[in-house]
């Protein structure tokens, strides 16, 4: 898949954003005053300004209210409504920290069971696609949750909760690559149940329909040789969860803090680009490429 | 709209012939044709006179080629557009509701002014039928040609998909597989016509023909065809041969030999 | 269940169809022009008519974009910059008009050969041929001979017709199909169909190619042959049908010179006092004339020494030379595959004969109550016929057909009308010039011996292209592809203007492309061209556009009258002759003029005769005018239908002037069908023979016999023997003495004699896209994505022998020249061939494309690695690198060597911009003309 710059922003940040509302939400003893501001400004800057990003990949971004209507059926409906919602009781709930020192502890888990309810559908609408077997494993779903959470319990300070987080998503990555390595195979589809020609023998693309680029190599082709996938792995790793755990292991400064939070966000990203970068879609077979 | 209709009253769809498509692409610019003028924006082109010139087609072919565990290796043109699958991942995904499949006849269309250009339902999508128009921001993709095949502004044997109409090889046959008498459903069955990626459970209304066996004459002795008897390996003995036979033929020219 | 949002499922189509001709090739389909405010909206294939019947190709479907090409000429241009540079000032058509007649008319007064008009694959060369007749000029012809000369010739010599627009299988009965070397044909969209129709019915399709991609993709059996062995492979199924006697002796006997009797010593036909050739009679023993009625010509006698062309026949091909075992090597097809062949045609044709209950007559006068047919057809192009062994494997495979007896038989291979049409009803060429007259005769014809050969007094040759001279005698087509060569080098003689009409000879029409491109811009030791002017007629960019000094720019296929003439190459269909027009459908909008409509105009100017009458009067005023007034002979002019004052009379009948208005609202085209009892047999059947003579075609009926033996080339043969008062030069005379072989036999094509093979021993061929036409379709935004560039393709064994990759480039090597090109992977290919499609390869700067385009980066041409000539032997002569008989361009003789190479920047040769007289096409397309 082509790595969009806005998607790979809009699921990182957005991530991160919701994961921090989520703690803030279900804290027994929230921050106040301009702490609290401090805070969920944070979150919402993360959270709203990941949403907005995701609009700059729309063809038609006036019409993005449309997309409300369908939370019946598809997840990408459910994803906004759900981050509206997450967004409105949450907002309320820090303008009550904020302005009135008030906590509404109800209203906070509300919002913070919202704020995850986003980051799940949003995990949902790649973890429902079959055409993409890689993303297509309720793994997915757990590994997004577990990336808000961790990014969460960093950007909040909880120190410990974070050390555990970072390892526990560190694993759950590994996890979800080697199953995704395997997921393509896996699943049975090839060239040949693509094509119907397999009962003939092995089938080759000899000639693409245009030698022209077209919307569909552009998006759902994407090849990075093995190589390169395996340092950007590792990378990610390293900067997601090993530099923050051996910063955040030292003793406590807010220099320190900084960094980790930083070189986290980074490593999600990363993460982010090889999760684009290295799924293969279906389509990818009837050019010949995966 | 964007669940699925339980059930639809017809099932349009396209049979196409892998054993008789020449590749020659007439039914991928008769589609891009008609639907730049008709239904919905016009399907756009962007560089169309530089380099990298990309443009909307809603009906692509490619070509494939095959290699038998023994034997010639052959090479099967592929035409390729939307399937209107039954069980359609496309539509359920669309978040506006652009995307629907006709209660009707199943057919899957977009609904242009509803949709945002999200490119979901073209993930969603396992065979590359959608393409988001560059130009308009809005997903494309084929319409079974909607707006001819009940158009009664054209004649009626007109009333048939652009790309149907312009096959010059007859490869594509457009009809309801709902109706087991159909032409559709029965070449589907009397040539085995097959799904593409029947796993994913798309069920897909389009069925392709399959090539007919090939390169017969390659394999080990065939019985069936046994080789010519000489009658004789030298010209003198040939036109003893001849003399025989022609004192035979009868003189009026009207039977065969 | 859901509801579906309201849908428009009737909207309006268009204001008006406007129906007229396609012209992307020469297949001329019938279409549908839908229109809305007076633009062009969309096009379909018009259902009625008899070519495409409804069916449209992609070229076809794209003509939109073809009329609103940015890359459409403005204006006439005159050449400001040096010739190649592209620097044009666009000007009037009094100045264009007056510039050109500058030029041509004081050649007209003083040598008219001085003048050369070649035209590209236009259709209206009955036209264009009247013109360049009436300027007196010997120096016309049209593309033919770089094209499929050989395919035209052979067949006509053979049998009265080729393939093509000459005639087709009956797809109609056909059991069995065989298509050689034809990727894509100038009968594109019947082919698809009769492709189609026969695969519904479940009938078997051999493709012999060494390509397996379209047409030999949905073949049963394909038989990979190695290029330029067809003659072998051919012969080797005759030798295996001979020696089986599965051929059909009464068809033979009753239809063919195999009975006649040849002359020991001169191996001409035996004749009698009124010319006829003579057979022995197997019913009374007795010498007779062939067309007797009753006669039972015996195909085995002999007389006083004398055999019959049947006997030679045998000796021949029943020589170990032509057993399947001998040729399978060379062939690359094995023995057994060709005797599996050799028996699946046969047991078509002689166990699934199809019999239909239709009586006929034959001519003489014999009455048979069925029609029994083989239904085994053939059809044939460029890939047997762009080879200089070409004209003899053409006749090779016409020999196969009629052996079988399936020409003109339910089943088999059914001419088109004008066709049949023996040697004898064509005319011969003419070549005797005088200033301010017109030419003796047409410029082109069938030579029947030495004595019509195109030589002046001296023996020098009297055309510029040389054709119908002792190194290609049959060049029927003339030889396009010499003329810029021999013009630059003064041989046979220097011209003044050299005048092409839609070629584009500085690209791909032209081997040597590069040669051709110095040959255009050379000058002699006053600085002056040595091609003094030329003038070109384009509609589009091209990038010949740069190497002329006038350009008269044309209209787009939509914005002219054409015609589309059964005295030219018409549209007929094995059961009807058919004619066509185009007609203005739109309006140009550009100052531009049909090409056919400006000739009139220079004609008119020179008053040249023909065209104006004794007091210098116009007769026409645009070709429109021409097309319904003109009169070849009396009553018969160039459309067929609605003659007379009525407009009831067909084929014959005095001009009426609504005629265009007839055709136009007929759909642009006529359709006069043959007779139930003439379908079949039609050299020999008198239901026919009326039929033709009724509607024009002939003056008289015209049965003839096949020639299986060519008398014709026997003469030249004779001549090089030394007999007769027209001799060729002594050089020539054992070439001469080989190749006009009055039994086809196979050659290994020339160039492999010239080069050392073993050095080049990769075959390299080119295919024709089926949605691209040569040069054009690149300009339209549509196609050119579909084919924007071409790698060479590459068999599997070469690719595993070099170690190429996916995206890697190769540089290939012929004895002429380099390029360096992306290579691709093809399975599906002869293990001993590379090939790439044809003419997708420009120059930056032509076609209104940007100068980064693939087709100039990536895309290349093949032509840079073929010459017009082979390299030198040795023997201090340069030959030609072409078929020894019509001169047609071996374009498929390549042999080449092939490395890997790391990536060049873009594919070599690269050539510099030539600057667009029109600029660049726009960004963004996002066409839609209604609301
Ligand atoms: N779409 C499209 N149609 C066209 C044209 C076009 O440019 N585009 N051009 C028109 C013109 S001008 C012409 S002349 C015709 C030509 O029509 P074709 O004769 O079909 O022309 P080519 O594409 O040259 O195809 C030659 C074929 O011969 C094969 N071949 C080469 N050498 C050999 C050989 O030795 N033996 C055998 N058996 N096969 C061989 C090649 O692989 C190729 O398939 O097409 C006309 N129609
Ligand atoms: N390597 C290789 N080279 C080949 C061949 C091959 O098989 N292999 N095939 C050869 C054969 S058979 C042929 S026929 C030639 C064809 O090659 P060309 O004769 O060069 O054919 P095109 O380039 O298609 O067209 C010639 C010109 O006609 C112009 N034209 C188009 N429409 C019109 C019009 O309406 N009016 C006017 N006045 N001009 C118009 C085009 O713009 C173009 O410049 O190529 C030959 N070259
Ligand atoms: S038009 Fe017909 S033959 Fe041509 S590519 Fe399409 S399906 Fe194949
Ligand atoms: S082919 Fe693709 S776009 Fe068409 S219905 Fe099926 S899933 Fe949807
Ligand atoms: S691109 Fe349009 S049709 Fe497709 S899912 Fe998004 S809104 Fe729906
Ligand atoms: S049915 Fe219509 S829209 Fe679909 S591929 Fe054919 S021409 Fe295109
Ligand atoms: S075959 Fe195609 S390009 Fe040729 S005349 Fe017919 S529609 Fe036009
Ligand atoms: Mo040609």
């Amino acid at each position: 898949m082509h790595p969009a710059p806005s998607v790979i922003a809009f699921t990182t940040l957005s991530g991160l954003g919701f994961g921090l509302l989520a703690w803030l939400g279900i804290d027994a003893t929230p921050p106040t005053g301009w702490t609290a501001f401090a805070f969920f400004a944070i979150a919402f800057a993360l959270s709203v300004g990941g949403l907005i990003s995701s609009t700059f990949h729309l063809g038609r971004p006036e019409r993005a209210w449309k997309a409300f209507s369908q939370w019946r059926t598809s997840w990408l409906s459910r994803e906004g409504v759900c981050a509206v919602a997450a967004l409105v009781v949450m907002g309320l709930y820090a303008a009550a920290l904020v302005f009135a020192g008030a906590h509404f502890a109800l209203l906070g888990w509300l919002g913070a069971a919202l704020s995850l309810g986003t980051v799940y559908t949003t995990s949902m609408i790649y973890a429902q696609l079959k055409t993409i077997p890689r993303w297509n494993t309720p793994l997915t779903c757990v590994l997004y949750l577990a990336y808000a959470i961790t990014g969460g319990a960093l950007l909040s300070g909880r120190v410990e909760i974070a050390l555990v987080l970072l390892l526990v998503s560190a694993g759950l990555q590994i996890l979800w690559w080697m199953q995704g390595d395997g997921a393509f195979s896996g699943r049975g589809t090839t060239m040949e149940t693509a094509t119907g020609l397999g009962s003939i023998g092995t089938v080759r693309s000899a000639a693409p329909p245009h030698t022209a680029p077209n919307y569909l190599v552009r998006e759902f082709i994407h090849i990075i040789g093995r190589k390169h996938a395996q340092k950007l792995r590792v990378i990610s790793i390293a900067l997601m969860a090993v530099l923050p755990i051996l910063l955040l292991l030292l003793p406590f400064s807010h220099m320190a803090a900084a960094v980790a939070v930083v070189s986290h966000i980074a490593g999600v990203a990363v993460s982010r680009w090889l999760f684009f970068a290295e799924a293969e879609h279906t389509v990818g077979l009837y050019y010949g490429a995966r | 709209m964007t669940s699925l209709p339980e059930k639809t009253e017809k099932k349009l769809g396209l049979v196409i012939d892998l054993d008789t498509c020449v590749g020659c692409h007439a039914c991928v610019i008769s589609c891009k044709g008609w639907n730049t003028e008709n239904y919905g924006a016009p399907l756009s082109d962007q560089r169309p006179y530089g380099t990298d010139p990309m443009g909307t087609f809603l009906n692509r072919v490619h070509s494939y080629e095959v290699q038998p565990d023994s034997g010639q290796a052959q090479t099967v043109h592929f035409p390729k557009s939307c399937l209107h699958c039954e069980d359609a991942p496309c539509v359920t995904v669309c978040p506006t509701g652009a995307s629907y499949k006709r209660s009707e006849d199943g057919i899957v269309l977009v609904n242009e002014t509803d949709c945002i250009g999200c490119g979901l339902c073209a993930w969603a999508c396992p065979y590359g039928a959608r393409e988001l128009d560059q130009a308009e921001g809005v997903m494309k993709k084929c319409t079974l040609c909607v707006d001819r095949i009940y158009n009664e502004n054209l004649p009626e044997v007109d009333r048939e998909p652009a790309c149907v109409r312009t096959c010059p090889a007859g490869a594509r046959h457009f009809g309801d597989f709902a109706d087991p008498e159909s032409n559709v459903s029965k070449l589907t069955a009397e040539r085995g016509g097959m799904d593409l990626m029947p796993e994913l459970g798309t069920k897909p209304v389009n069925k392709y023909l399959p090539p007919r066996p090939k390169d017969a004459w390659d394999g080990e002795e065939d019985i069936l065809a046994p080789f010519l008897t000489p009658v004789a390996e030298e010209p003198s003995g040939f036109l003893g041969w001849l003399d025989k036979q022609l004192s035979r033929l009868p003189g009026d020219g009207k039977t065969d030999s | 269940m859901t509801v579906s949002p309201p849908l428009d499922l009737s909207p309006k189509v268009s204001d008006e169809v406007r129906k007229t001709t396609c012209y992307m090739c020469a297949c001329r389909c019938g279409i549908d022009v839908h229109l809305k405010d007076g633009k062009v909206a969309y096009i379909e294939g018009n259902r009625d008519h008899p070519v495409n019947q409804g069916v449209l190709c992609a070229k076809g479907s794209a003509g939109i974009m073809q009329v609103n090409a940015p890359s459409r000429l403005r204006a006439p241009l005159k050449r400001v910059g040096p010739r190649g540079s592209g620097e044009f000032e666009e000007i009037g058509w009094d100045e264009a008009l007056d510039i050109a007649v500058g030029w041509m008319q004081p050649l007209r007064e003083s040598a008219p050969e001085k003048l050369a008009f070649f035209t590209g694959r236009d259709q209206s060369q009955s036209f264009t041929s009247f013109w360049a007749q009436n300027f007196g000029t010997p120096n016309y012809a049209a593309h033919g001979g770089f094209c499929s000369v050989n395919m035209a010739a052979g067949g006509i010599y053979t049998m009265g017709g080729a393939f093509w627009e000459f005639g087709q299988p009956d797809w109609d009965h056909t059991k069995l199909f065989m298509l050689f070397g034809v990727a894509e044909d100038h009968d594109s969209n019947p082919i698809k169909m009769g492709i189609g129709k026969i695969k519904a019915r479940g009938a078997k399709v051999i493709g012999v190619n060494p390509v397996r991609t379209g047409y030999n993709a949905v073949a049963d059996e394909w038989v990979s042959i190695t290029p330029g062995t067809d003659g072998l492979f051919i012969l080797a199924l005759v030798h295996e049908l001979m020696k089986a006697g599965k051929i059909d002796l009464e068809y033979l006997a009753q239809y063919t010179n195999a009975p006649v009797l040849i002359d020991s010593e001169t191996g001409l036909f035996l004749r009698d006092a009124d010319d006829k050739p003579l057979v022995i009679d197997a019913v009374t023993g007795t010498l007779t004339p062939f067309d007797q009625k009753g006669v039972r010509p015996n195909l085995s006698a002999t007389h006083n020494g004398h055999r019959t062309v049947m006997a030679l026949m045998a000796e021949k091909y029943l020589g170990p030379q032509y057993a399947p075992e001998a040729v399978a090597e060379a062939t690359g097809v094995s023995a057994d595959k060709i005797k599996r062949i050799a028996a699946e045609l046969a047991r078509v044709a002689f166990e699934e004969a199809v019999v239909l209950d239709q009586a006929w007559t034959d001519f003489r006068g014999d009455h048979h109550t069925q029609m029994v047919g083989r239904p085994v057809s053939m059809h044939a192009m460029r890939g047997i016929s762009a080879h200089s062994n070409g004209f003899q494997t053409c006749r090779a495979l016409h020999i196969l057909q009629i052996l079988l007896g399936t020409v003109e038989t339910p089943g088999g291979f059914r001419f088109k009308p004008p066709y049949p049409k023996p040697v004898e009803a064509h005319p011969t060429p003419h070549c005797h010039t005088k200033p301010n007259c017109p030419l003796d005769g047409p410029h082109l014809g069938f030579v029947r011996g030495p004595e019509d050969l195109a030589l002046k007094e001296d023996g020098s040759p009297a055309r510029i292209d040389k054709a119908f001279t002792w190194e290609n005698p049959m060049s029927a087509h003339g030889l396009m592809h010499m003329v810029i060569s021999n013009a630059h080098a003064g041989d046979p003689y220097k011209i003044d203007t050299l005048f092409l009409y839609m070629a584009n000879m500085s690209w791909n029409s032209s081997m040597n492309t590069r040669g051709v491109i110095e040959m255009l811009t050379d000058t002699d030791e006053n600085g002056d061209y040595v091609i003094p002017h030329i003038i070109y007629s384009d509609a589009y960019s091209s990038e010949m556009v740069a190497y002329a000094d006038l350009i008269l720019p044309d209209t787009t296929y939509l914005e002219r009258h054409d015609c589309i003439s059964l005295l030219d190459r018409p549209i007929c269909e094995a059961d009807g002759a058919a004619d066509a027009i185009r007609w203005p459908v739109i309006e140009p909008d550009r100052d531009v003029r049909g090409f056919q409509t400006v000739l009139v105009q220079l004609a008119n100017k020179m008053k040249l005769p023909g065209f104006t009458d004794e007091t210098g009067a116009a007769k026409y005023t645009d070709y429109a005018d021409y097309i319904v007034n003109h009169e070849r002979k009396p009553g018969i002019g160039p459309l067929m239908g609605h003659r007379g004052e009525s407009a009831d009379e067909v084929g014959r009948g005095a001009v009426n002037p609504d005629q265009m208005d007839h055709y136009i609202e007929d759909g642009g085209f006529f359709v006069h069908h043959v007779p139930e009892e003439a379908s079949y047999y039609k050299p020999w059947n008198m239901a026919y023979q009326k039929w033709a003579v009724d509607l024009g075609l002939f003056d008289s009926p015209q049965p003839y016999l096949f020639q299986l033996y060519s008398e014709p080339m026997r003469k030249f043969q004779r001549a090089a023997e030394g007999h007769g008062d027209r001799q060729p030069p002594d050089h020539m005379r054992e070439r001469l003495k080989q190749v006009m072989d009055p039994l086809p036999f196979w050659y290994p094509p020339f160039e492999d004699a010239h080069i050392d093979i073993n050095e080049y021993p990769i075959h390299a061929l080119t295919q024709r896209p089926m949605a691209m036409y040569h040069s054009w379709g690149t300009q339209n935004a549509w196609l050119r994505q579909l084919h924007g560039e071409n790698p060479l393709f590459i068999p599997k064994e070469l690719w595993d022998e070099h170690g190429f990759k996916d995206g890697d480039w190769a540089r290939v090597t012929s004895a002429h020249g380099t390029i360096t090109v992306p290579v691709a992977l093809q399975a599906a290919l002869n293990g001993r061939t590379v090939w790439t499609w044809n003419a997708i390869g420009k120059r930056k700067g032509a076609w209104a494309l940007s100068e980064d385009a693939p087709e100039a980066s990536k895309g290349f041409l093949l032509n840079h690695l073929i010459h017009e000539l082979l390299p030198p032997k040795g023997d201090g002569l340069r030959w030609s690198n072409s078929d020894p008989i019509t001169g047609q361009a071996a374009w498929f003789d390549l042999r080449v060597k092939i490395e890997k190479v790391s990536a060049p920047l873009e594919s070599q040769p690269a050539f510099g911009p030539i600057k667009s007289p029109v600029g660049q096409g726009p960004g963004k397309l996002a066409w839609k003309v209604g609301k």
